[in-house]
């Protein structure tokens, strides 16, 4: 199918963005025509979320222009956005969760002024009208709090269907949702689109953006390297263009044999999140935790680690059973835990690097509780050191460092407590591709050492590159248990995918 | 029962109600007087000005912010018309009115300024206001008091029972203020944007809601009604006296306020409810000298009340927190 | 997750030492301090008395003390606005005690136990039911303050000839208060600044998930706090209550100002996570030379309150702006 008929409904030219002088978007060019929906893809940081922001008002461009139907355009803020008929639906919705599912609707709107009548009458109806428009049934009075992600996401569309937004824009919609409610958004993405409405779809998942988009454009390092129909370009030919390079398989290879079960969890239960897991992890293997967002993992994680009470099950250590009811216990104990969000549960962002990285050890810095700085010093000098963490100077703040860095420092805080069992919560997580790579050597060696590791990861690549073996949660259960031979892609994600049960019928 | 209980902790308008019943009841028991018409009207002569502070305080509160100072507002405007009263017998009287009101209104507008300049916490900026704008009411008046002969008959008269109404005026007038504020919170786009504040601060800006407007209107909407309850205090009890005058008046409005049913957290309030809370108070006040319990105990009162209320409040948020998914806009 | 915090900050430049050591917000407390000094000098020469200002202090030693221990609640991120309630109730405790016949030392103990439960429901209230500080301490400080009215009444009660006049006890030829000042300023401040448990104090106050997750007992720390708080306060108390001559249950109104005041011109960041003992040692003199200066000027008792209220807000803005250039 050819656009080349229609006018475009959006053309960006000459795009640039930076950031503190860091160049995160180069010159892109891109044209959005009405009726389609177009997948935006790239890693972390290849600049499709910077783009995307753009167009809906959240960032000012550095450099270029915005044409909407013809017309140059400024987008100044994502009101101004609004009311040329452009909505960014965010992953997690922006709500106000003590306000009622109507009044989110139409908060923001520019109708009156300051001491304009709110119709409460009109603003029901109209919610009302838009809910059964999506097909979704979702009491519109209630307030806010207590909807389930995925309803919160419809009422994101509903309200940009309020605004009669001609340009949509989801920001990895799909990445919190269950693969029915998955299966309802894109319904009603394609609805939108046949009523001649532009949806951009930005998504790591390149089967979701095969079953839904019509057009793809790649971006890597800042840079728009490529728009294509989606049917011109195999998965193969999407992940060249997203890396730049060939996909090379990288394969933690095995160097010592496993040693003894190190970590032993049973029954692991704790209601509305997990239950009834069962796991081990021996000295020297690498154990991958894989499933969707939300399928409980990191819960679990946090519930070994003695942040959360599970109501029932055992930990065993080293053949030991043991009750962890504080991070101090399991510290105490061995364990060690990289969380996922390093930004909320890892870093001290003020704090010096060296006070970052010596955190978990008081006992070590200060024998006789009094802190030794030379002993501080030693230890965090040693450790940038055996990191390779790139920084200017231990004094400096840690909110100061590259995201890799700062990844690198929390790692260091961990080996600092010689942990036997490390449990690593999405370590890579926004990591530019070459520290990435060095993270991987890192956890190989550590379980070279001997060190038992559990890997919670949503990348199946890593996760495959990495793992001894691969366990797969779903919805808040064990689905599979895969040895290294048997796990691929494939197996893994069909685990990860909750099923309707067969006990529903029953 | 516990279901009944549960009604009523969730449904805070009912359960503080249920509460003054209860309460009227119990002292009605060992006082039957309590349970007159009179007493009515001794219950409701003590809320005028608590009812008028907390629609303020309400309002600060819903977008997340507190206000320490309205009690040396409270004095300061009142001097402010004390003083035209005493050096200025001949101006018209009810100059006072827009007198006060925009000395509170100015004063209210200097602490959210302060707040939204500078982002500062509204406790600490409040607490330096209350010292500072009672440093003030000191000094403009010399440490003299507004003494009784100098303020109007025609304004004390107003919390007197006329030969024509049998409450007083400034009871009508509190209650207006209530509906207007009730008027203004649910069915004015402003009045909404200032819940959407309190709701979620971090999604506010993205949908438009100028912030800075927003808490600056409250703080000055607080400073203008604190004002008025200056003028109250005159009408009320005759005089102005730079150190009494609205002293420990913050503590009464919050009292009211969070047993009303406020959220310290932000974006959940009624005016019913906070009516009501204020109601509550007044029975007590009332009660205490009848039950002959000295007045010295006004403050542990209210004290308490302010920790009973937070405790009503935790509850209210356990339960409520049950199968909630996330805040949203929080993260990220 | 934004692209921006894949950015390479490493590269920015680092502050010299010079930068890191004078700009500061104790830099600018410790400035003012020699100015305060250096002015008050030119108006009256009792400032350069050593004697008259030790005097002084002795009149601010007791909040100084309790400002010291809100210096690291409010690192901790946290704040305690109920100390100077707390004050007058456990005096008011303790003074009851001994005026209805209990034995001095049991009515001190009394009293100082008073202020240790007083920490103890702040801390239950906040730590346990994870109630906001700020709104827990407005309540407790009219509870308190109102449990004092309730014992005292309107009367003034006496505490025994023998207890009166600690500040005038001289130690070295320095008043007892502001010895025991001193010493608790160095110890606390050995404490905040060297030991587990103070650098424990940093971390909750920077970012208490991560602190959790590092394995800090958060919960145990805070709690300590506002129990040292608690205690510390007791003593106060029973100190000011010694100075007095005798005990009413409007001792130490208003003293919050003043203690937040000391911590805030001592540059404590009101978001937690940064400030030093050091500060609040320097901003407690700063505060007795301006409050001195200005009785010694003759300023009114009001004015001096509206000073001391523009000195609040003016520190934290000063405190604010130090920490946002040199910290990111």
């Amino acid at each position: 199918m050819s656009t080349g008929d229609k006018a475009p409904l959006l053309s960006a030219r000459g795009i640039s963005k930076s950031f503190a002088g860091v160049e995160v978007l180069r010159d892109v060019d891109l044209d959005l025509y009405p009726g389609e929906i177009h997948a935006l893809l790239g890693e972390n940081g290849a600049g499709k979320s910077t783009f995307a922001k753009i167009i809906a008002g959240v960032h000012r461009p550095t450099k270029g222009t915005l044409i909407l139907g013809g017309q140059p355009v400024e987008v100044t803020s994502p009101i101004v956005a609004q009311k040329l008929g452009i909505t960014l639906i965010h992953q997690e919705p922006i709500s106000f969760p003590d306000l009622s599912v109507a009044e989110n609707l139409v908060l923001g709107r520019q109708d009156g002024g300051p001491l304009g009548r709110v119709r409460w009458a009109e603003i029901t109806r109209e919610a009302n009208r838009l809910m059964d428009l999506l097909g979704v049934r979702i009491d519109v009075t209630k307030p806010m709090r207590g909807l389930s992600i995925a309803d919160q996401q419809m009422v994101e569309i509903a309200r940009a269907l309020a605004s009669d937004s001609r340009l949509i824009i989801m920001d990895e919609p799909t990445a919190p949702l269950t693969p029915k409610e998955v299966a309802t958004l894109f319904a009603i993405a394609r609805r939108l689109r046949d009523e001649g409405r532009t949806i951009i779809f930005i998504s790591h998942r390149l089967e979701e953006v095969r079953a839904l988009c019509s057009h793809v454009t790649i971006f890597r390092d800042g840079n728009k390297v490529a728009t294509e129909t989606i049917d011109r370009m195999d998965d193969a030919e999407i992940i060249r263009q997203m890396i730049g390079r060939p996909l090379k398989e990288y394969r933690h290879k095995r160097t010592t044999e496993l040693g003894d079960v190190a970590l032993k969890v049973t029954g692991f239960t704790r209601p509305g999140t997990f239950r009834d897991i069962s796991f081990s992890v021996r000295k020297g293997e690498i154990v991958g935790l894989g499933g969707l967002v939300g399928a409980g993992r990191t819960e679990v994680a946090r519930a070994i680690f003695g942040i959360d009470k599970p109501s029932a099950g055992t930990v065993e250590i080293n053949g030991k059973p043991v009750s962890i009811n504080a991070p101090t216990d399991a510290i105490a104990l061995g364990l060690a835990f990289v969380p996922e969000d390093r930004a909320a549960a890892g870093i001290f962002r003020t704090l010096s690097v060296e006070h970052n990285i010596t955190a978990a050890v008081p006992g070590k810095i200060a024998p006789s509780g009094i802190i030794s700085r030379l002993i501080e010093r030693t230890l965090s000098s040693e450790s940038v050191k055996k990191l390779r963490i790139r920084l200017a100077s231990l004094r400096q703040p840690i909110g100061e460092l590259s995201g890799g860095n700062q990844q690198k420092a929390i790692l260091a805080r961990w080996l600092l407590t010689d942990p036997s069992i490390l449990i690593l919560d999405e370590p890579t997580r926004g990591i530019d591709i070459g520290v990435k790579a060095e993270f991987y050597d890192m956890i190989g060696e550590l379980a070279a050492q001997g060190r038992a590791i559990l890997l919670i990861s949503s990348e199946l690549p890593e996760l495959l590159a990495l793992c001894d073996r691969v366990l797969v949660m779903s919805e808040g259960t064990l689905t599979a248990d895969l040895p290294r031979a048997t796990a691929t892609q494939e197996t893994i994600m069909t685990a990860a995918v909750p099923r309707r049960t067969e006990g529903a019928a029953a | 029962m516990s279901a009944v209980l549960n009604f009523l902790i969730r449904r805070r308008e009912a359960g503080i109600f249920v509460m003054i019943v209860l309460f009227c009841l119990f002292v009605g028991v060992q006082k039957p007087q309590f349970l007159t018409l009179d007493s009515l009207r001794i219950v409701l002569l003590l809320t005028p000005l608590i009812m008028i502070g907390a629609m303020g305080q309400m309002m600060v509160i819903v977008a997340r912010h507190v206000d320490l100072s309205i009690g040396s507002i409270l004095g300061l405007s009142a001097m402010v018309s004390g003083m035209m009263f005493r050096y200025m017998p001949d101006m018209p009287w009810f100059l006072c009115f827009p007198l006060s009101i925009g000395t509170g209104m100015l004063l209210g507008f200097v602490n959210g300024l302060l707040i939204t300049t500078f982002r500062l916490p509204a406790i600490i900026v409040t607490l330096g206001t209350l010292n500072l704008y009672r440093g003030l009411t000191f000094i403009i008046s010399n440490a003299k008091q507004i003494d009784r002969q100098y303020v109007p008959s025609i304004l004390k008269s107003m919390s007197q029972p006329s030969p024509t109404l049998a409450v007083p005026l400034i009871i009508f007038l509190s209650f207006a203020i209530a509906v207007a504020t009730y008027w203004f919170l649910m069915h004015t786009r402003i009045g909404r944007q200032i819940f959407a504040l309190g709701s979620n601060p971090v999604a506010a800006p993205l949908r438009g809601i100028n912030v800075t407007q927003v808490t600056l209107l409250v703080f000055t909407l607080s400073g203008a009604l604190s004002g008025l309850a200056g003028i109250m205090y005159a009408s009320r009890w005759g005089f102005v006296n730079p150190s009494n005058t609205g002293a420990g008046f913050e503590f009464q409005v919050i009292a009211a306020v969070v047993i009303g049913g406020v959220s310290i957290n932000g974006g959940v309030g009624t005016v019913l409810g906070t009516v009501l809370g204020v109601l509550l108070l007044g029975c007590v006040g009332a009660a205490l000298p009848l039950l002959g319990i000295p007045g010295t105990t006004q403050n542990a009162i209210y004290g308490s009340v302010i920790l009973v209320a937070l405790l009503i409040d935790r509850l209210v948020r356990a339960q409520g927190n049950r199968g909630v998914t996330q805040r949203a806009g929080a993260s990220s | 997750m934004t692209d921006t915090t894949a950015t390479p900050r490493e590269a920015a430049a680092v502050r010299p030492l010079w930068h890191v050591v004078l700009v500061r917000p104790e830099t600018m407390t410790f400035v003012l301090l020699i100015l305060g000094i250096f002015i008050g000098s030119q108006i009256s020469p009792y400032f350069l008395d050593v004697a008259y200002i030790l005097k002084s202090f002795t009149l601010y030693a007791e909040f100084g003390m309790v400002a010291l221990v809100l210096t690291m609640v409010i690192i901790a991120g946290e704040i305690d606005l109920s100390p100077a309630a707390n004050m007058a109730l456990s005096a008011a405790i303790f003074a009851f005690a001994q005026a209805n016949g209990v034995p001095m030392p049991l009515a001190i103990l009394i009293g100082l136990g008073a202020g240790v439960l007083m920490g103890v429901f702040n801390a239950f209230m906040v730590i346990a039911l994870q109630i906001p500080s700020i709104i827990v301490t407005i309540g407790t400080l009219t509870a308190y303050r109102g449990l004092a009215q309730v014992l005292a009444g309107d009367q003034s009660i006496r505490v025994p000839e023998w207890y009166i006049g600690i500040d005038k006890v001289m130690v070295l030829g320095i008043p007892l208060p502001v010895v025991i000042f001193i010493i608790l300023s160095i110890v606390l401040g050995l404490v905040l600044g060297l030991t587990v448990f103070g650098r424990q104090i940093y971390l909750i106050g920077t970012n208490e998930v991560s602190a959790r997750y590092a394995g800090v007992r958060a919960k145990r720390i805070k709690a300590a706090l506002f129990i040292l708080m608690g205690f510390m306060s007791a003593v106060a108390g029973l100190m000011t209550a010694s100075r007095l001559g005798s005990v009413r249950y409007d001792l130490g109104l208003g003293g919050e100002l003043q203690m937040v005041l000391m911590a805030m011109l001592g540059g404590t960041y009101i978001f937690g996570g940064r400030g030093t003992i050091l500060g609040t040692f320097l901003a407690a003199w700063l505060l007795v030379i301006v409050s001195t200066g200005m009785i010694v000027a003759n300023w009114l008792p009001a004015t001096q309150l509206c000073v001391l209220g523009v000195l609040l807000i003016v520190s934290i803005i000063a405190t604010n702006f130090i920490y946002s250039r040199t910290q990111r």
